[in-house]
């Protein structure tokens, strides 16, 4: 039974999120298998190191033998002897569009992953559940791509200079009030990469002398983007509001570390979706925290922008808040609005800081002109203003697909984690073994999914990522469920033992927080 | 509770600090219409010598079509990152291309120019690891020391006398603890063409000092690339240094090829690495395939036509002979640089003086239709900031007659304003 949460009248809809624990057998496994790896690994070392075994890794130049080795021997064990066995399941080219259906081309290897050739041979329309490609907006016709298109025979490919000297384009004064009229804040600023977008502005706003809460799973730009600002970084169980809390009074009641001096500004950095877990961050009580301890909120819409919320405008939306309750508002146009790049949306005094002292800003060519024409597209699609009803179909279709699919997995009896809302749906795999195995197994079905393992996700708890669109049409969802359900039943995945474990009742750990000392 | 108390007193700064509405970065120079050799800046059409386009290549007609004609099979973005279904055939193409055009074994692409150097060095340096770098290193590099957290050493600007010094300092500490001299790695880093300074590096005394020291090399070559060496190789091509004593090289295909994107090349030991450690490569989407296709596109155009860089070469010589001997004003830069600093002669007393001074000048070119800008940094994230100045880039097509009327128009202004 799901856990509802109504907290006190902070949430206008039911907030359904769970997360299974792992059976003790499963685990136990689970383990065996990793020692069992561990073991064949050191024993294939000391096999190459004898010379038994033909050493496949390219080696270091004979000139420069004698110098200081640019890689520790311990540090590629996990790569050489558990990474390459599997490699096959990731880095597939594809050679179409990346929507609901791809081409692939196949790929071989005759000595067991350290090389592949390839065979020339497509293999054409898998069905694509790996592609962040929420609306369905990666298209190679339509309205979008005529619109890239004459923008590219009259601007160019390229810009070839920064924004503060000759690379602001109008196209991008376009594109940055018509993303701010989107989100519904007063201005907004693009940049050329999301990742670059978060490492780099980051340091901008904080420095040495405040406070970063951020939460456990946030994605490495995040943390790169804290470490490189020099500010103090302490870190919260993932979406524990009570672990929050508790590391907001300690932070305003004993200052900073050694010198006791209040902090300069306290800034909490969240995720919208978190792509790993498929949960959605608690908005409405981390807000409430925010405003009683008087921090700024930085929440990062990467995957939720255009996938929640009744009409696309993302976390903020879903839960019927107001945006000008969150301090800075940052995302990705590369999973949505299939383009690429990132925005940070705000008050106008912070997007002109921005636009002073962003790195961003001074030192990177600004975006190319048909990315920027495909994302004012989009979101004109999105919102409505260009005459049809298409944008608005796609939210609901994606809304729909997302239900559905989820019911269906739930039904089959696999361990789903996440929220009921969010179309990121990881699938509990566990065993190293079955990583290799799903991800070829579904191949062979004409089916394109991502496993992830180690280091991505803790060791035990590898997982298969699907993520959906509104391009997937219940037919495809159909067949794909139907593969999923056999191949669920060739390799014992059905774990569920529809014993659901309700979130508050996740034991809160008493120890203190952990600081990162940088 | 005495808690509680602490909780209401307490007050944080404001998020951001006002910004000054007439602080020179915050009001952008607005460009309608493509940055090309005639472009239209704040309603006005000048010459271009603002953008870095040195091949012309952004108008090409042939790049945009082969540029159409992804956009028209693949779309416009790739909705993944490279582990993930975001691969494409055009992205290993041209990682093929780039790796035989610059004669090494592999090279990898990166989605944006920024982040190929500040991905490169972290996957390689860590901490305790000793990097010499360049005091006039650009920003990305410095970002990208930042993140790796090792030992950073700085050394004069192509001082090999005194970088020298420190390694025969390091080499003095390392007879003092042999053990962990065995584990730190060394690199050192350096740019093909400085971006702030203008000039290039002593690349063949730096490969005697890399054999005599044993430290790595990683070459910084976002302004050399396709404008040195007879073929457009970069700075190893100009030297006629084999290219395999050089550890890594990066640039980044956003000046000479009129793209967006990074690449690095180099021995397959070397690059492989970064498949799964470089920060930017593995958790950001993939380049979109129309910048891919541009890029390969423009590499053909360099590999056909190898008398572009001769034509290059002679107008930089001719307008760095021309700009000689301007009152007020030196100039910055090797002969055959195609990015020249203007900097003044003798300073206001404060840096936001000059920085005026020199807006006054660039403005007066600007009215009279040369669009020149002057060098941006951020001034307190710099960790050697380089003194205000105007950039003057030299593309291959302004014609002899455009170079003689800017030098002529920047002895004016520089007379009207500064006198």
């Amino acid at each position: 039974i799901n856990h509802i949460v109504h907290n006190g009248g902070l949430y206008k809809r039911p907030f359904n999120e769970a997360f299974e624990e792992t059976p003790m057998l499963v685990a136990v496994l689970t383990y065996v298998g990793y020692g069992v790896l561990t073991l064949f690994g050191y024993l294939r070392d000391f096999m190459r190191q004898w010379k038994i075994e033909k050493c496949q890794n390219a080696t270091e130049r004979e000139e420069q033998k004698d110098f200081v080795p640019l890689y520790q021997d311990f540090e590629n064990f996990y790569n050489r002897n558990l990474y390459m066995r599997i490699r096959d399941s990731w880095n597939r080219p594809i050679c179409s569009v990346p929507g609901a259906k791809v081409d692939m081309m196949e790929r071989v290897s005759h000595d067991y992953n350290w090389t592949f050739t390839y065979t020339g041979r497509v293999i054409k329309d898998i069905i694509n559940m790996g592609s962040y490609n929420y609306l369905g907006f990666a298209q190679k016709a339509g309205a979008c791509q005529e619109a890239a298109a004459k923008v590219l025979s009259q601007y160019g490919a390229g810009v070839c200079s920064t924004r503060q000297e000759m690379g602001n384009l109008d196209k991008h004064e376009e594109l940055e009030k018509l993303v701010a009229r989107f989100l519904g804040v007063e201005s907004a600023m693009a940049y050329g990469m999301g990742f670059a977008t978060n490492s780099m502005n980051i340091p901008a706003l904080v420095g040495k002398g405040c406070l970063i809460l951020s939460d456990e799973l946030n994605h490495a730009s995040l943390v790169l983007g804290a470490r490189l600002s020099g500010a103090t970084i302490r870190i919260f169980k993932h979406n524990n509001m009570q672990s929050l809390e508790k590391l907001l009074k300690d932070a305003i009641v004993h200052g900073q570390p050694r010198t006791r001096r209040p902090w300069k500004k306290i800034l909490i950095l969240v995720e919208g979706i978190y792509s790993m877990e498929g949960s959605i961050v608690r908005l409405p009580e981390v807000i409430a925290l925010k405003k009683k301890y008087k921090s700024y909120l930085y929440l990062d819409e990467a995957h939720s922008i255009g996938a929640l919320g009744p009409s696309g405008r993302g976390v903020v939306e879903y839960f019927g808040l107001s945006p000008e309750d969150v301090d800075v508002m940052m995302g990705t146009f590369t999973k949505s609005f299939g383009a690429a790049g990132g925005y940070i949306g705000g008050k106008k005094e912070l997007i002109d800081y921005l636009r002073t002292y962003s790195h961003s800003a001074a030192y990177a060519t600004s975006m190319s002109p048909p990315v920027v024409e495909q994302i004012i597209t989009s979101v004109k699609c999105i919102m409505g203003e260009d005459g049809t009803t298409v944008g608005e179909a796609r939210v609901q279709q994606l809304a729909e697909n997302t239900r559905y699919f989820r019911r269906r997995l739930k039904e089959m009896g696999f361990i789903i984690y996440g929220n009921e809302d969010s179309p990121v749906v990881p699938l509990m795999l566990y065993m190293p073994a079955k990583i290799g195995a799903f991800g070829r197994e579904m191949l062979k079905r004409n089916i394109g999914v991502v496993v992830v393992g180690f280091p991505a996700t803790p060791i035990i708890e590898s997982r298969a990522r699907f993520c959906l669109s509104a391009a997937h049409t219940k037919e495809m969802l159909d067949t794909a469920l139907k593969e999923i359900n056999e191949v669920g039943d060739l390799l014992q995945l059905k774990y569920s033992r529809r014993r659901l474990v309700p979130l508050l009742d996740r034991p809160f750990d008493e120890t203190t927080y952990e600081e990162t000392e940088d | 509770q005495e808690k509680e108390e602490l909780i209401e007193e307490w007050q944080p700064e404001p998020l951001v600090p006002p910004v000054p509405k007439d602080h020179p970065a915050l009001n952008y120079n607005i460009v309608s219409g493509p940055p090309t050799h005639i472009i239209t800046v704040n309603g006005k059409e000048c010459i271009n010598f603002a953008s870095f386009n040195f091949l012309g290549l952004l108008n090409n007609e042939k790049v945009k079509s082969a540029a159409q004609a992804s956009l028209k099979k693949y779309g416009v973005g790739t909705c993944g990152p490279r582990g993930f279904y975001g691969t494409f055939d055009v992205h290993l193409e041209l990682e093929e291309r780039l790796a035989k055009f610059m004669r090494t074994e592999e090279a990898i692409i990166y989605s944006y120019g920024f982040a190929t150097i500040a991905s490169a060095i972290p996957a390689y340096s860590k901490r305790g690891d000793i990097v010499f770098v360049d005091e006039a290193a650009c920003f990305a590099i410095q970002k990208g020391l930042q993140a790796s957290r090792s030992n950073i050493k700085l050394f004069k600007h192509n001082d090999m006398a005194d970088l020298e010094r420190l390694l025969k300092e390091q080499e003095t500490e390392d007879q003092k603890n042999p053990r962990k001299a065995r584990v730190t790695r060394r690199f050192i880093v350096v740019e093909g063409l400085y971006m702030n300074t203008g000039d290039i590096c002593p690349l063949p005394e730096l490969i005697k000092l890399k054999y005599k020291y044993k430290v790595r090399i990683f070459l910084e070559e976002s302004l050399s690339f396709g404008v040195l060496g007879e073929r457009g190789r970069g700075i190893t091509e100009h030297f006629g240094i084999n290219i395999d004593d050089i550890d890594l090289i990066s640039a980044n295909m956003e000046n000479s090829l009129a793209s967006i994107g990074g690449f690095c090349c180099g021995r397959s030991f070397i690059i492989d690495h970064q498949r799964l450690s470089g920060q930017g490569y593995c958790f950001s989407a993939s380049l979109p395939p129309l910048l891919a296709a541009a890029a390969i596109e423009a590499l053909n155009i360099m590999e056909d036509n190898p008398d572009i860089f001769q034509t290059l070469r002679a107008k930089c010589e001719r307008i760095h002979k021309a700009l000689q001997g301007i009152s007020g004003l030196k100039v910055v830069g090797e002969s055959f640089s195609p990015a020249l600093h203007l900097q003044l002669e003798e300073s206001c007393g404060s840096r936001e003086d000059d920085v005026k001074l020199l807006k006054r000048v660039v403005d007066y070119c600007m009215n009279s239709g040369i669009a020149l800008t002057q060098a941006r940094y951020l001034e307190k994230e710099e960790k050697c900031l380089p003194p205000p100045s105007i950039r003057v880039v030299i593309t291959v097509e302004q014609t002899e007659l455009e170079l003689d009327k800017a030098a002529s128009l920047l002895k004016e202004a520089a007379q009207s304003v500064l006198n």
